[in-house]
């Protein structure tokens, strides 16, 4: 089996985050979701991504930048080379891969 | 660690699928403050914004129909469970909220003027309205998205997992929430308190439905002292995706294919196998879920599945100007896949799909406990056995619009707020015990779960599976423990999963043992060393927590008389 490299940006704080280098097991028709996933269930259950349906492009929550182009985690394919994967530049940061993308009128004010 | 905010609302309501907020308007509209809170983001997730196809309502707009025919199809799917009061109101209601939704914008398909409706599988006639054989459920949420936008009264918040209500003396007075955002505990007071969270098709490895949908709305009211009914109910849709790999499309597409164009079902022999059990198809779409579960997995068992472990399904037989014409831009993501339907068939197998079973409820939606009622699929009884196909956005709407009408006259019968802070300690407490363990990875255990349930507690079960899930679900319960994992900063996932498995392994304790004790075979419930139905088990099984203990016991199914 080959592998995909997952260049993954980590942090809580968008000036002090670090990249961490995950190789992931790879077959033809995955997406970058399942390849984080993966990470999460064998390598560090706290990496921060957000998905609801998965698969489907319905929920639209798994917005990141893969490459320095923005994408949905859940379409956009894995390939058996190094991929970078980012936070949304343009939003604000909450953990990881997971930025701020509900609508102001949407979110929790305490 | 005791600062917390708090919200004060008439009605709180958990859970922004189709049911949500459809209660969301209805309460505004009677007068009342709302709460609406997800979990994720507000009308995304859940199952609703998934659904790919039908909502099956007596309009009677091509071909007369009545509510009452209906209500017997619905009966009959049920195998003898459905309540029947339940059942009656989704039937008898239904065609209102259709109406609604059309005057609320949501663009159901028409045909010379008028509503088209389509045959599915378990109907006595065409019944199903839907919107674009792919994107009914995206036009039902977008249109109660703007609606619920529109309406005044209604403050909406995203990312709020709610962990508990708060029980005080018999009543629920509100939840206690975690705000993922930034990790803080909320406590929210309410009048009256809304689940619609959704079904548990998360706790299986292949499913239909958003991953946010792990049964939080059964453990959150059984743990706040109301009974469950029928939770051993699970359905398997029969036909979802299994392979090539697909992306960017839902699982269940493969349904609005049939509907237009039938497809062959082939065993890997490439025989069309459902004649073997009863059903010739001959091009058609007509055999139930039920039974093509069965055939699948009995072909599977016997040797004669698909590489992947299922059946293959068809469209060689067609040209593709037809499957063009049926389905036009569909056809181009497909080849974006890879799959060409006039060249290859596709690999379909069975996955988890909904919960018949629920939160017992009357026909108010009001639970057994004051303050609490409960909609869309949180709400047990109403399909019995099974479900019949498209039903389940009927019921979103009904039981939402119901449930929000009996929030609000409950919220017009009383003076102030009953919220008071000491009944939320204990779940703030739990919270506020969290440590930052790592001798556990939660991601990994909510697969191990999926795993069990899916090979053990699936569509066909035997004493021997059952118990041996029962022992892994034990055993992971003792793993996860009672204090939460996480650092509990902005979006914890470990907190989360902490949760979600808190939830995810109760519920599935308990529809592993609801199946353990139903020696019989009924609807979606086949228990291969019980083989059959038998009519002293037509009653439904009822769950109850007292003290932390699980109580089950049975009680005579509820007629439609009773309504009256």
């Amino acid at each position: 089996m080959s592998t995909a490299t997952l260049k993954v940006w980590r942090g809580a704080d968008p000036a002090a985050g670090r990249f961490e280098r995950y190789e992931v097991p790879f077959e033809p028709g995955q997406s970058v979701l399942d390849g984080l996933r993966w990470i999460r269930a064998h390598r560090d259950p706290s990496l921060a991504i957000r998905y609801s349906c998965i698969n489907a492009n319905a929920c639209k929550e798994c917005m990141m930048e893969l490459d320095g182009e923005t994408v949905y985690a859940c379409t956009a394919r894995l390939e058996a080379r190094e991929m970078t994967v980012r936070p949304l530049g343009n939003k604000t940061l909450m953990r990881d891969l997971v930025t701020e993308i509900a609508p102001p009128a949407e979110r929790f004010k305490g | 660690m005791d600062s917390h905010s708090h919200v004060s609302t008439d009605v709180l309501i958990i859970g922004s699928g189709g049911a949500g907020m459809y209660a969301a308007i209805e309460a505004a509209r009677a007068g009342a403050s709302v709460f609406l809170l997800d979990r994720s983001l507000i009308g995304r997730g859940g199952a609703t914004v998934m659904a790919q196809m039908t909502v099956a309502v007596a309009l009677g707009e091509e071909t007369p129909d009545h509510w009452s025919h209906h209500f017997k199809d619905t009966l009959e799917a049920g195998r003898g469970l459905c309540d029947e009061r339940l059942a009656r109101l989704l039937c008898e209601e239904g065609p209102e909220v259709m109406r609604q939704m059309d005057d609320w914008g949501v663009g159901w398909a028409r045909k010379d003027g008028h509503i088209t409706q389509a045959f599915a599988p378990g109907h006595d006639r065409p019944r199903c309205a839907y919107v674009d054989f792919l994107n009914t459920g995206p036009a039902v949420s977008k249109t109660l998205r703007t609606v619920v936008n529109k309406t005044p009264g209604i403050r909406k918040a995203g990312d709020l997992l709610v962990t508990d209500l708060v029980r005080d003396g018999d009543a629920v007075t509100g939840a206690v929430a975690i705000h993922l955002a930034t990790g803080a505990p909320v406590t929210i007071g309410a009048k009256a308190t809304i689940v619609a969270t959704g079904g548990l098709t998360r706790l299986y490895r292949r499913n239909s439905a958003s991953a946010n949908m792990g049964g939080d709305g059964y453990a959150l009211c059984l743990r706040a002292g109301a009974p469950l009914i029928d939770m051993e109910f699970v359905q398997f849709f029969p036909i979802g995706h299994l392979a090539p790999r697909l992306i960017g499309m839902d699982p269940i597409m493969w349904d609005p294919f049939r509907y237009k164009l039938g497809g062959k079902l082939l065993n890997a022999r490439g025989e069309e196998f459902t004649t073997r059990y009863g059903v010739s198809e001959d091009g058609r779409y007509v055999i139930t879920r039920d039974l093509a579960t069965f055939a699948i997995t009995k072909e599977v068992e016997a040797g004669r599945g698909s590489p992947h472990g299922g059946a293959y399904l068809s469209f060689q037989h067609l040209s593709e100007q037809d499957l063009r014409a049926a389905f036009g831009p569909v056809i181009d993501r497909l080849a974006a896949n890879d799959i060409d339907l006039t060249r290859m068939p596709v690999e379909v197998a069975p996955i988890a799909h909904y919960q018949m079973g629920g939160v017992i409820a009357n026909d108010r939606m009001e639970t057994s406990l004051p303050g609490l009622t409960v909609a869309g699929e949180a709400v047990g009884g109403a399909n019995g056995a099974n479900r019949l196909s498209g039903n389940a956005i009927t019921e979103a709407l009904v039981f939402g619009r119901r449930a929000g009408r009996s929030a609000a006259e409950r919220v017009a019968s009383m003076n102030s707020n009953p919220y008071r802070p000491q009944a939320a300690r204990p779940a703030l407490d739990l919270i506020a015990s969290a440590t930052d363990r790592d001798d556990i990875n939660t991601a990994e255990m909510i697969i191990a779960l999926q795993a069990t349930m899916s090979d053990d507690v699936g569509p066909f079960r035997t004493k021997e599976k059952l118990v041996r899930a029962a022992t892994r679900i034990d055993e992971l319960t003792r793993a996860l423990g009672e204090r939460p994992a996480g650092d509990g900063h902005a979006f914890d996932m470990r907190t989360l999963d902490w949760f979600d498995l808190r939830n995810m392994l109760s519920v599935a304790g308990i529809v592993t043992s609801a199946a353990l004790t139903r020696t019989e075979s009924r609807g979606a419930h086949q228990r291969e060393d019980f083989p059959g139905m038998l009519p002293e088990w037509r009653v439904n099984q009822v769950v109850t927590m007292r003290g932390g203990e699980l109580h089950m016991t049975r009680q005579p199914v509820a007629l439609e008389a009773a309504a009256q």
